[in-house]
């Protein structure tokens, strides 16, 4: 991190690790929203990403990194941010000249990370132990092409996953409705092309997020009913 | 009007301060508020107290010399104003206002609502400037045809008067709209874009040097601006940055 020294170049790599993360969501809403359509389409793409070699052993590694990057960086961005100002003001009316979502950052970020934590214990591990620990990855016979949809379904049983899920995804969308436009102005943009994403980055920070809770939410009320009693 | 003044004091760079609380009474709303703030500082003096040192000058709005942050916001209230030209009538009758220096680490408090704004300079002497050779035949600027977006985007940028408002405003204490607003200025012009490239990385670091924070791109430091300096110059200078 001491080699990007730079403020723009830190915020520069901020957004590019963001806008990539924003491409990874909007791959991952693609495949989980073909588990409330199609079942099977939902397993033949989950087997695919889960066992496709440039997926597993090239594309997770970049996402890992695109994650952890993200955050580290944010938090040292946080920190320095913080020493920046010294002695805090008595009074200070942020609410006067900016948005709420553009000034808690830390805060929507900080849930979702904290959310990330639980949304790896619950899918990504038992997925590395069944694959590198039981060996499915390298054992064919181990692989059960059809798990996917049931082990999703499942997760979705308990109420308060689902609560917790939800309001990840509120505060995901509120990271996004801020920093998903504010990447391209630390990108350097011109007004005229930043107007026209405005209203896209908008519209993703909402529909994605929202797409989410509606998938938790179906799987819940309707799936998992159906899975538990045929 | 009768007003409640609550002071932050501080006796020099070094020394601990604290809030001091004052009362004003009959305060004509037509005031200025540095002129009420004169008014306080006389009584001050003739009961033999320490009057509250502040910054000021033209007292026009156009200098950058006065600076103060009132009740939680960079020059007070309202927009396009410097503390200067805001005026006891903003006020109503009975209330508290809340007087702070501008705060930054980039900016230390040399005595109670005074600041050191020299980071400013520094950023200025490292790039905030075009090398002319002034050997009696230099060219007349006007000369140069230039687009007009151009010249009215650069006299925008140029309005900047370097009060430090921006800083103060901005949540992590960043001088990005300051900095973008002089390295627009030169960028846009055909004078300036010979040197541009090394400016902008010279006026980047010299910022980073001086302990200001990070833009997060909250936009309060465009609201606060008491010039509406826009956004859209640090988005230039980004790119600047990123292209040079």
């Amino acid at each position: 991190m001491s080699v990007l020294k730079s403020s723009i170049l830190r915020k520069v790599t901020m957004a590019l690790s963001g806008l990539f993360l924003v491409v990874f969501l909007l791959q991952h809403f693609t495949i989980n929203f073909s588990s409330v359509i199609s079942p099977s389409t939902f397993n033949q793409w989950s087997h695919f990403m889960g066992y496709n070699g440039l997926v597993q052993f090239v594309l997770q590694p970049i996402l890992v990194f695109g994650i952890v990057f993200h955050f580290v960086m944010g938090f040292i961005l946080e920190i320095q941010n913080k020493k920046s100002r010294g002695v805090p003001y008595a009074q200070f009316k942020g609410s006067k000249n900016a948005s709420w979502v553009s000034r808690n950052m830390i805060i929507s970020g900080g849930v979702v990370l904290l959310f990330l934590v639980l949304h790896f214990i619950d899918f990504w591990i038992p997925e590395m132990e069944h694959k590198y620990l039981e060996g499915s990855m390298f054992n064919a016979e181990l692989i059960d092409e059809q798990r996917y949809y049931e082990e999703l379904v499942h997760k979705f049983e308990p109420y308060w996953r689902v609560i917790v899920y939800v309001l990840s995804f509120v505060f995901l969308s509120m990271h996004l409705y801020h920093g998903f436009s504010s990447s391209f102005q630390t990108l350097g943009l011109k007004n005229s092309v930043k107007k026209s994403l405005l209203s896209v980055t908008r519209a993703f920070a909402i529909v994605i997020p929202l797409g989410f809770i509606v998938i938790a939410l179906y799987h819940h009320l309707f799936s998992a009913h159906h899975l538990l009693y045929p | 009007m009768d007003i409640k003044l609550k002071i932050w004091r501080q006796k020099n760079a070094t020394s601990k301060g604290k809030f001091e609380k004052y009362a004003l009474n009959e305060i004509n709303p037509e005031m200025s508020f540095l002129e009420m703030l004169d008014v306080l500082n006389e009584q001050l003096i003739s009961s033999g107290e320490s009057p509250v040192a502040f910054d000021h000058d033209c007292r026009e709005g156009i200098c950058g010399t006065c600076s103060l942050f009132i009740n939680g916001r960079a020059h007070g209230p309202d927009r396009f104003v410097t503390t200067c030209q805001l005026h006891m009538r903003r006020f109503k009758h009975g209330d508290t206002i809340t007087i702070e220096p501008f705060r930054a680490k980039a900016f230390p408090v040399i005595k109670d609502l005074v600041v050191d704004r020299a980071s400013f300079d520094r950023i200025q002497q490292s790039g905030g400037y075009i090398s002319v050779n002034t050997s009696g035949n230099t060219q007349d600027a006007n000369a140069i045809p230039i687009p007009k977006a151009d010249a009215d985007l650069s006299f925008e940028a140029a309005a900047c008067i370097g009060c430090g408002a921006c800083v103060a405003a901005c949540k992590n204490a960043s001088a990005m709209l300051f900095v973008s607003a002089k390295v627009s200025q030169y960028a846009l012009l055909p004078q300036g874009q010979v040197e541009s490239k090394r400016r902008v990385k010279n006026m980047v670091a010299q910022m980073d040097e001086e302990g200001f924070g990070n833009c997060t791109n909250t936009g309060a430091c465009e609201i606060e601006c008491p010039k509406g300096i826009s956004l859209e110059n640090i988005a230039r200078m980004n790119r600047e940055f990123i292209l040079g």
